[in-house]
């Protein structure tokens, strides 16, 4: 007698569920398969609506224009830099007060906790920020990119979580053999980290490189622009406004240079997520263990 | 300073010297958390002692601390202001349109994705499924309005295919809701479903070895098995999502905003950031803030109760 036996019904429901999931997939992939497919397709054939499936007239004048682009250049560096920066900031601090906050014995630990979990709640608010910034002067500065959201509380209670469930037998006899705090930190529970370091590296990683706020209201100057505010500009400021003008019989070079920036829209939302669409399926094991940490109460 | 009273309490009379030795011997992990906690004053704890120019005229020239006390007028100014209604309701309409739709796809495609038996197709409609959440607010918005534009845009082709008239969709009032609700489940539904997939994994296999030798069909295995198995995740989601329900995000609906749209779109963040820092009404503006985190915390606490009446874990 076998227990795998399905009947007809559970069949029928399993082919069921392989099309619905299928239907799904393909609802999120299409959209990007189109973005793709577009920046590398004749703007005239976009324009005209015939590509759907595969580039017509391929050829990469768009990702040429984008990477002519100063201001995107510029902005493709800072990002960079901001995001290197700002996520080594970020693990330095996270992960020293997570382990700290993860001793048990630790005098004090209960008023430190409450001290950082209730920053979670309650702010200044935008206004009250931006004085404070202001006042200490570092408004329009790299520095603020890097420093602000140095210590995301969530990140750190997950980071805490983590080093909760460490076993305590190496740090122990690292101790034992002399290893001071920081040495035990770095040589034996840091290696033992990888998967909470990969979790943290994606969740800041992609935080910076994403976004936009911060620079929105900090930062002033085009050199020190990060690329997604360069991205708003050309994605939403001047979509809008084009849009709004509307398309309609205008003359022949308006209309050729309209299509040109189509092209370019396209290619930039490529070459702008392509390092984080590559990069995540590499940690997505780490996902689930980070999303479960996240979830045990803190 | 009871808390030490967790550490093995070696038999010493002195308690205070005792507490000092603990601490000193612990010198490293405080130097850990010095970054933190100096991070923390200057740019969570200091702002706060601006919230005060709520109930001032703040002044550029006088500071935060010489500006005139105005009281509650900036508070009073807001409530009776033609717009409160407006924005607030936008903002409670916004976010439970969001939580009604978005909270259950994810639990929904959770349940669909563990019927997926071939764990390589699983895996990648997964991966597939995951990619939009790592898609910039600035790109998702960008991609909304091309394909969402009347002149060149994918939905407009497919409107005007079948015999449609063109649509200007981002300029509507009355889209702008669906627009945000609808674009957030595509970007996160598939986010969204990791913890319930998690939750999942951990469902005993014997129990649907049983279930099936009693003739359950795999629909009912579904819904009187793996349901009840993720039931507690849902509840404590959705009591925690009541905590969010005056937060909707400023920076989705700020690129998603247009001068035409406003009447659906503008929430309290984008409000906020508008008075205060475009117009530079920065006390008004401190005040709706501190209006709406005060909200935010009571909600919270609200939320919390919930959770600990209910008999679930609570947040804190």
């Amino acid at each position: 007698m076998s227990i795998n036996r399905e009947t007809t019904s559970d069949r029928v429901f399993g082919i069921c569920c392989y099309v619905f999931a299928t239907i799904l997939m393909l609802i999120v992939l299409y959209p990007l398969w189109y973005i793709v497919i577009c920046s590398v397709s004749d703007p005239y054939a976009v324009g005209a609506g015939k590509v759907w499936l595969w580039p017509v007239g391929f050829n990469v004048d768009g990702y040429a224009r984008v990477f002519r682009d100063k201001n995107i250049m510029t902005g493709y560096g800072n990002t960079i830099f901001y995001t290197i920066t700002g996520t080594l900031l970020n693990l330095t601090l996270t992960l020293t007060a997570a382990y700290a906050l993860s001793k048990k014995t630790l005098p004090g630990r209960g008023i430190i906790m409450a001290f950082v979990m209730f920053t979670m709640y309650f702010s200044g608010g935008l206004i009250p920020m931006y004085l404070q910034i202001k006042n200490m002067h570092l408004l329009n500065t790299r520095i603020v990119m890097i420093i602000l959201g140095a210590v995301s509380v969530y990140n750190l209670i997950i980071s805490r979580t983590f080093f909760l469930g460490l076993p305590k037998e190496l740090e122990e006899a690292a101790m034992i053999d002399g290893a001071g705090v920081t040495r035990t930190f770095i040589q034996i529970v840091l290696p033992l980290s990888k998967a909470l370091i990969g979790v943290m590296v994606l969740y800041y990683g992609i935080g910076h490189w994403n976004s936009y706020f911060n620079a929105m209201i900090y930062i002033s100057d085009e050199s020190k622009m990060p690329l997604q505010l360069f991205l708003r500009r050309i994605l939403i400021l001047e979509n809008m406004s084009e849009d709004m003008s509307g398309g309609i019989g205008d003359d022949e070079t308006k209309f050729e240079a309209e299509k040109l920036k189509m092209l370019l829209k396209y290619a930039v939302i490529i070459v702008s997520s392509a390092p984080v669409l590559i990069i995540y399926p590499f940690l997505q094991k780490y996902f689930d263990k980070g999303v479960l940490l996240g979830s045990v109460k803190g | 300073m009871n808390r030490t009273s967790k550490a093995p309490a070696p038999p010493s009379g002195k308690k205070s010297s005792c507490l000092w030795k603990t601490i000193r011997s612990h010198k490293a992990y405080y130097f850990f958390l010095l970054p933190t906690i100096i991070y923390l004053a200057v740019f969570c704890y200091a702002p706060m002692y601006g919230i005060q120019i709520a109930f001032k005229n703040y002044n550029g020239m006088l500071g935060i601390w010489g500006s005139k006390w105005v009281g509650l007028r900036h508070f009073r100014d807001f409530f009776g202001g033609y717009f409160f209604k407006q924005i607030f309701g936008n903002t409670l309409i916004l976010s439970l349109y969001s939580t009604a739709v978005g909270f259950p796809i994810p639990i929904f495609v959770a349940l669909l994705l563990n019927e997926i038996r071939c764990a390589k197709y699983k895996k990648f409609v997964q991966t597939v499924l995951y990619a939009p959440h790592f898609i910039s607010t600035v790109v998702m918005v960008g991609i909304i309005i091309m394909v969402l534009s009347p002149t060149s845009g994918l939905i407009n082709y497919i409107i005007v295919a079948l015999g449609g008239e063109a649509q200007y969709f981002m300029i509507h009032p009355s889209a702008f809701r669906h627009i945000y609700v609808w674009s957030g489940v595509w970007q996160g539904m598939g986010w969204s479903a990791i913890i319930y997939l998690a939750a999942l994994s951990s469902v005993d296999p014997e129990l649907h070895e049983a279930a099936t030798i009693d003739g359950a069909s795999r629909f009912q295995r579904i819904c009187y098995i793996n349901f009840p198995t993720i039931k507690p995740t849902i509840i404590i989601l959705l009591i925690m999502s009541i905590g969010s329900l005056v937060g909707v995000g400023f920076e989705k609906t700020y690129l998603l905003q247009n001068d035409l749209n406003s009447e659906t779109s503008e929430v309290i963040s984008t409000f906020v950031y508008k008075r205060g820092l475009l117009n530079a009404s920065y006390s008004f503006s401190t005040a709706v803030g501190l209006f709406n985190n005060i909200i935010n915390v009571i909600l919270l606490l609200i939320a919390n109760g919930i959770a600990r009446w209910a008999g679930e874990t609570s947040l804190f």
